[in-house]
């Protein structure tokens, strides 16, 4: 967990960048976050990173793309729309959550 | 005094595997033979791989619409329930080995067939059924998921899964 800096800010991050304590995100912070990774944040991105950020301080794990569909109520195949390729781990990071633990 | 604090390491998506495609031959319907393919496509398909699912044989059970909701288990030669083989045989076991697997994977928030298809065709995955299998039970398209995307001979599937990463379950 070593401190490091984003766009001026210090934080705490992992080996690869995921943000390590919770109350250091920002919704400033997930602008940069995302940006960094070549996503540029629109209404229906907010909605998945909110619900990300409301079920990890509820149950302490980062949901999964099922959960995010059966809890969340975004479709699966939004989410792929919204962050290509790799949505769980994209969302996670812009979220500032630890990628999710859960195989499905 | 100031320490210098480095700016925080950007996560390489997108990166690793460029183009890697994985194939999964499911030639299972035992209900415990389902989910290693379900399981590995969906994991596969969320990491940015492209997946296709070529089900075959008693894997047919997994797409028909009669059947994939109702895929059972047997601890009948299965050593690792850990009963006495004998147990599988008494009537109603059956029903009741799948009651308690069908709860304990419910219990970790893993959804039954029909739904994990649905994710995984939301997803990208493609599905695609064996000719052989269709006429040998005389199953047409119309007898499938919606969402399968052809019933195939093996010679196309040899050919679509040119270089990709091949599973059979």
């Amino acid at each position: 967990m070593a401190l490091a800096t984003i766009a001026g800010t210090q934080v705490h991050v992992d080996d690869e960048g995921f943000l390590t304590e919770y109350d250091e995100w920002t919704e400033g912070l997930a602008q940069v976050l995302a940006a960094q990774i070549a996503i540029e944040l629109t209404e229906p991105h907010w909605k998945a990173i909110h619900f990300l950020r409301e079920d990890f301080k509820q149950h302490g794990e980062t949901a999964t793309i099922r959960r995010i569909t059966t809890v969340g109520g975004i479709p699966t195949k939004d989410l792929f729309t919204l962050f290509p390729k790799q949505p769980a781990k994209k969302m996670a990071y812009i979220a500032g959550l630890p990628k999710p633990r859960g195989c499905v | 005094m100031t320490t210098e604090v480095a700016p925080a390491p950007v996560p390489k998506f997108d990166q690793g595997d460029v183009g890697r495609r994985l194939a999964i031959i499911c030639s299972k319907g035992n209900l415990d033979m389902a989910y290693p393919g379900l399981v590995l496509a969906n994991a596969a398909l969320g990491e940015g791989v492209e997946v296709h699912l070529f089900f075959t044989f008693w894997g047919f059970d997994m797409i028909t619409k009669k059947t994939m909701a109702h895929l059972k288990f047997t601890p009948l030669g299965n050593t690792a329930t850990h009963m006495p083989q004998g147990l599988g045989g008494i009537p109603g076991m059956t029903a009741m080995a799948t009651n308690m697997l069908r709860k304990q994977i419910a219990s970790i928030g893993v959804p039954d067939v029909p739904e994990f298809l649905d994710q995984i065709s939301a997803s990208g995955g493609h599905l695609w059924a064996c000719r052989m299998s269709a006429d040998m039970m005389h199953v047409g398209k119309e007898d499938l998921r919606d969402d399968v995307e052809a019933i195939i001979n093996a010679s196309d599937f040899i050919e679509m899964t040119a270089g990709a990463q091949l599973l059979f379950i």
